[in-house]
């Protein structure tokens, strides 16, 4: 079981949940599990080929995976981050 | 010629001055760097309080904004006798009376691509306060073209990142910039800016002063810079993770084969013109004061607001309440005869709704409140509370 932490900006498609808990084995199968469970996340994380967005990285402890297409196997206990881009800076 | 302290300021850093790897040698390379902070906001003032007391000596500030009500609940370098003041001045002024051993030097405007090489490249380093994507790749760019360090921070809501770009370390290996984490901004609308999406107060004063520790680093040479790897801070939860950035060998500017040698319109980069442009041009919209006379003449008019619960309880107008994200739900009891205005705070938000209630439920009596509650605060009723 890997846990994946979802950035404030992306829980409002996750009905403010925080984290995902995910048996997936790969870095792709955790995501893609996530965007069918929370569907609204799908179009801000991938692009129509499947691929990462380029204002989004997604971290396996403190590694970046830079795409999904790479079979990233994923250790029980992992933690996964989803890191988006933020701007503010308070206005 | 060596730089010399007065006895004054010997006093005044003997703090700095007694930690051994700090010491004299320290204080001195302060004393002599210029850095530059790019909005002196959230993150700019516990930034502009600390590089003025630690004794940078060299300090410029720039930022088009005044300071405004809703700026206190966070940016500890405003009283209430500042609002109305143009924010440089006030920060200026606030930061000499901290420390009179240094220069501070303002620019009351707006960092733009025509002017950003200009100031920028006077400084040896930037420190990043700005809360716009457009200004964020500005800013970055800029730092690769002209080699500078860029100290980067940004916050939204509960969540804040720091990041040290564009370092040159002991060896010569350069780190890695904005572009490598990000190559691109996310479309507009995605991620809300701190005015849309609000912040809590603490949270940019930790995130500027950590942007202040690592300005302090670089420029004293002591410590390891956090270059190369990314902080997270989760103020809700109080998680930190700190992530591993790595040079991208297709970034634009410093790659293997770079092909951007100059700045951009970053406006553009980020979507905003035609998103922007679209949204005024295709939705019909009524005038605050038109809005208004509707009322008081008593033609049937409906008022809908499709922000959320928590901003209707700040303000309203008295329309109701069905929220963007939940619009389909309540389509139905939108009424299709007589004139129906939607609303939100600025407007662009009812733009939306409206493209969406005209596409999706096919409506033809839909009006968009020109500027939302905002205009209409300002316009018509300025006793309602604007936020």
């Amino acid at each position: 079981m890997a846990t994946l932490i979802i950035p404030t900006p992306l829980r409002k498609f996750t009905a403010n949940q925080t984290s995902f808990e995910s048996n997936g084995g790969t870095v792709k199968d955790v995501v893609h599990e996530l965007v069918s469970t929370h569907e609204g996340l799908k179009t801000h994380l991938l692009d129509d080929g499947g691929n990462l967005r380029s204002f989004i990285r997604i971290y396996v402890g403190d590694e970046d995976i830079q795409a999904l297409d790479k079979e990233h196997a994923v250790q029980p206990g992992a933690t996964i981050s989803i890191i988006p881009a933020i701007a503010g800076g308070s206005h | 010629m060596q730089t010399t302290f007065s006895k004054d300021e010997l006093e005044r850093y003997s703090r700095h001055l007694i930690i051994p790897e700090f010491n004299i040698e320290g204080q001195r390379r302060l004393k002599n760097s210029k850095v530059l902070v790019v909005g002196s906001g959230g993150l700019g003032s516990p930034l502009l309080l600390y590089l003025a007391a630690a004794g940078v000596g060299h300090i410029g500030i720039v930022d088009f904004d005044v300071v405004d009500d809703s700026n206190l609940q966070r940016q500890v370098l405003f009283t209430q006798a500042d609002v109305g003041k143009p924010k440089v001045e006030a920060a200026a002024d606030r930061i000499r009376a901290l420390n009179p051993h240094i220069v501070v030097q303002t620019y009351n405007t707006q960092l733009t691509s025509a002017n950003a090489l200009d100031i920028i490249k006077d400084y040896d380093l930037v420190a990043d306060g700005t809360d716009n994507f457009p200004t964020r790749y500005l800013v970055n760019d800029a730092c690769v073209l002209l080699d500078k360090v860029n100290v980067y921070a940004s916050i939204f809501r509960f969540e804040g990142q720091a990041s040290v770009f564009n370092y040159v370390d002991e060896s010569g290996e350069r780190g890695p910039n904005y572009r490598d984490l990000f190559p691109e901004p996310p479309p507009p609308g995605l991620v809300p800016s701190c005015s849309e999406g609000g912040v809590i107060g603490v949270l940019p004063g930790i995130l500027g002063s950590l942007q202040a520790n690592e300005v302090i680093k670089v420029l004293s040479g002591v410590g390891e810079p956090l270059s190369g790897r990314l902080f997270i801070f989760d103020a809700g939860s109080f998680q930190t993770r700190t992530l591993k950035v790595h040079r991208n060998p297709n970034n634009p500017l410093n790659g293997t084969r770079p092909t951007q040698t100059e700045l951009i319109d970053y406006e553009q980069f980020c979507g905003l013109k035609t998103t922007a442009r679209k949204e005024d041009l295709e939705v019909r919209q009524v005038q605050p004061g038109e809005y208004a006379a509707w009322v008081r003449e008593g033609q049937p008019v409906t008022l809908i607001d499709v922000r959320e619960p928590y901003e209707y309880e700040i303000v309203n107008l008295g329309g109701k309440l069905a929220p963007l994200a939940s619009l389909p739900e309540f389509a139905g009891d939108i009424p299709r005869d007589g004139k129906v205005v939607i609303h939100c705070r600025s407007g662009v938000r009812s733009a939306r709704a409206i493209k969406q209630l005209e596409a999706d439920f096919g409506f033809s009596n839909l009006y968009n409140l020109k500027g939302g509650i905002l205009a209409y605060a300002d316009e018509i009723d300025p006793s309602l509370a604007k936020y």
